[in-house]
């Protein structure tokens, strides 16, 4: 069981240090994709089956393809331009404060007083959730459908041209 | 090694690979990923504890998972928007560059 969690880890792991190591921002995108589906698996493998779908759906399917548009739309002709020292220095202290962060938080994993053995995995079916989600948790459903109208309404507002404006210039 | 400890381990690291990136990065769209990656670690915890942690109602971790998730989604889209409205200002993303708060 520790097996496949491990081998799940190590390959979520690898694609997301390489989509944030690498170059080229495509292939960082595609890598990350796989590091959502790994995730994804993580879900499947703790049983929790309707998260995982979820993650499959809004992740790997939704916001990997809404990225991909995203650096398409904002590609330039001309290649990235050499590392600079500023950018080193930025990556150096990043990797620095990110591995202070993991230290902190291993550490903490480490001496946490966690349960030795797990108890009996909980079990919930899709009529469950769905029951959860009309019932006590309806409020927070109705909150989290305007959050994302009104997200969705302001990326619109963000993303879209003004051009009009262009014309008439500032009053 | 404890199965909950393990997963603690690993949302862990997926969280410091995600803050580096987001802070190593000097393009908006990959600290964008980087943040991803930290609220992905963050939805894993919630899983993790659902399935390992003491006894709860049966359903917790999975619509706290569902939420974070649909809340994630939001959150792209906007800073997605906010990636193209910055490139249609200076012409690129790179974040040295965007120094300006008034276009």
């Amino acid at each position: 069981m520790n097996a496949i969690l491990i081998l799940i880890a190590l390959v979520t792991l690898g694609t997301a240090v390489a989509a944030m190591a690498g170059r080229d921002l495509l292939r960082s995108v595609l890598l990350l994709a796989g590091s959502w589906t790994g995730v994804a698996a993580f879900f499947l493998w703790a049983g929790a089956e309707f998260a995982a779908f979820a993650q499959v759906l809004v992740y790997v399917g939704a916001i990997s393809m809404v990225v991909l548009f995203a650096v398409l739309l904002t590609r330039r002709a001309r290649e990235e331009p050499a590392r600079s020292p500023a950018s080193r220095a930025r990556a150096c202290s990043g990797v620095l404060a990110g591995g202070a962060v993991a230290a902190v938080l291993l550490a903490a994993v480490a001496r946490a007083p966690l349960a030795a053995a797990p108890g009996p995995a909980p079990a919930v079916t899709v009529s469950q959730l769905g029951g959860e989600l009309m019932g006590p948790q309806a409020a927070a459903l109705l909150v989290a459908g305007v959050l994302l109208t009104v997200a969705l309404v302001g990326a619109v507002v963000l993303a879209a041209g003004d051009r009009p404006a262009k014309t008439e210039d500032a009053p | 090694m404890n199965p909950l400890s393990l997963c603690l381990t690993f949302s862990s690291l997926l969280f410091a690979v995600g803050l580096a990136g987001a802070l190593a990065r000097n393009n908006s769209i990959l600290v964008l990923l980087g943040l991803e990656l930290m609220l992905n670690a963050a939805n894993l915890n919630f899983i993790a504890f659902w399935r390992f942690g003491p006894a709860s109602a049966p359903a917790t971790g999975v619509i706290f998972a569902i939420f974070s998730i649909a809340v994630t989604a939001a959150e792209t889209a906007v800073g997605l928007a906010l990636v193209i409205a910055l490139y249609r200002h200076q012409r690129g993303i790179r974040l040295s560059e965007a120094t300006r708060l008034k276009g």
